[in-house]
């Protein structure tokens, strides 16, 4: 036998990227966050039921897109400024002021990092609101999508979304749009986490795998 | 975000583009959008027909290359034309199909582009059949092809339905290509439309300001 060594995993030398869809959506009252769980390292999956809705906040959460490590870091750096702020205010902090402290980091560290956050949460002041905050933009949006599954559901969520849902309504929203984008983008699967955040707090959920909804498969 | 690989990364004219073929009860619809784009920021023509007749109740549209797949459907033309002068009968879909796979298949260096061919025969009645880029043959009930596609992968698998009567394909068509063309800035300008029956075929446009608009619109 020569002495043929076999081609190294891809784990072992790609970077860990979080190919991803992340869907964030308000409705009258709160927002709804939606997130897949599969983490890739250029072919592989190294991880298969990763939560990307991670806490800002108690009212205010952020769903993580493109490189893993940078967005993790990111969204612990923001959790670490907004605890203090809020101590400082004496009030919990507004969804404005975390995504504006996401937006800070995005833009100052603009070359080196590659990450998409989308804030979403809900205050006092304006309620339900979601701010997306690609490479150091800042802008508010009644709903927002990112990630490399979300090219494939510009067109469901056009057509689909309406003002003014309900709660319900917008969390079978944001799971049918999940499940169409994991269904044709090959770094998004695993099972669909969803979290809705109203006045009352924070309740987070998981879809698994055989209770996605399913479409018309030839 | 990263730019998605797309079609129009070609040489010269580009239909970078969205182009569907929807089949329904009794028919099948095949359509486009009609912008012609140089590179990705000049357009070339903001009328085209990608919609191409190679036959009576054979339709053909093009995504990629313009030049190659000018090229390719001019040769299938001929060679089905022969064809059916040969068999003394209308070609059938999947005749048609074949000939471009043939020359998709044996050209696979050279060309790059793909074709959507839909139509009806009197065997199998409507069909869909696509040969993709490196000349791959398949049949289905509905497809989607071109740069502008990927933004609406999920808005048709979650509304196609089988057996969809006239109307409510023409819509889903016409849905469809608005939302691509509304995210795709290399797909634009009007709808084109041929509804493809036992009847003959139709050619249908729907220009910009009659398309269907959208939450943010």
């Amino acid at each position: 036998m020569s002495g043929e060594m076999f081609p190294e995993p891809g784990w072992l030398s790609e970077e860990v990227k979080t190919g991803t869809t992340i869907i964030a959506v308000t409705f009258d009252g709160g927002v709804v966050l939606g997130s897949d769980s599969r983490v890739s390292a250029g072919e592989t999956v190294v991880n298969r039921v990763m939560n990307k809705l991670s806490l800002l906040h108690d009212k205010i959460y952020c769903a993580l897109s493109g490189s893993a490590a940078d967005a993790q870091t990111i969204a612990e750096i923001v959790n670490y400024q907004l605890d203090v702020h809020s101590i400082e205010v004496e009030d919990d902090p507004l969804v404005c002021s975390a995504a504006t402290l996401v937006k800070n980091i995005s833009y100052k560290y603009k070359e080196e990092l590659s990450a998409h956050l989308i804030v979403a949460g809900w205050d006092r002041k304006e309620g339900g609101q979601v701010y997306a905050t690609l490479n150091g933009l800042l802008t508010r949006q009644p709903f927002a999508i990112g990630g490399s599954g979300s090219f494939y559901i510009h067109g469901f969520v056009d057509a689909e979304y309406r003002k003014k849902m309900t709660k319900r309504e917008c969390q079978e929203f944001v799971v049918n749009a999940l499940s169409l984008a994991m269904g044709r983008d090959g770094s998004s699967g695993g099972v669909a986490y969803v979290v809705t955040i109203d006045q009352d707090g924070a309740e987070e959920k998981c879809v698994l795998g055989n209770e996605l909804p399913k479409f018309f498969d030839q | 975000m990263e730019r998605h690989n797309s079609y129009s990364q070609v040489k010269g004219v580009s239909t970078g583009t969205t182009i569907l073929a929807v089949k329904f009860n009794g028919g099948v619809i095949i359509g486009s959008d009609s912008r012609a784009s140089m590179g990705e920021s000049y357009v070339s023509s903001k009328t085209i027909n990608k919609l191409i007749q190679v036959h009576d109740k054979i339709f053909c549209c093009i995504a990629g290359s313009l030049a190659d797949a000018q090229a390719v459907t001019k040769m299938a033309k001929f060679q089905l034309s022969f064809h059916s002068i040969q068999m003394e009968s209308p070609p059938l879909v999947k005749a048609a199909a074949s000939i471009m796979r043939e020359l998709c298949y044996n050209n696979k260096e050279e060309l790059q582009a793909g074709f959507i061919t839909a139509g009806w025969d009197r065997k199998k009645g409507p069909q869909i059949y696509v040969v993709s880029l490196g000349g791959m043959l398949l049949s289905q009930p509905f497809t989607i092809g071109g740069s502008g596609s990927t933004y609406i992968y999920g808005y048709v698998d979650a509304k196609f339905k089988p057996d969809m009567s006239l109307e409510e394909a023409t819509q889903f068509s016409t849905n469809a290509l608005a939302l691509a063309m509304g995210r795709d800035n290399v797909s634009g300008g009007v709808v084109h439309l041929v509804v493809i029956t036992e009847a003959g075929a139709k050619h249908i446009v729907v220009p910009g300001d009659k398309l269907p608009k959208f939450h943010d619109e």
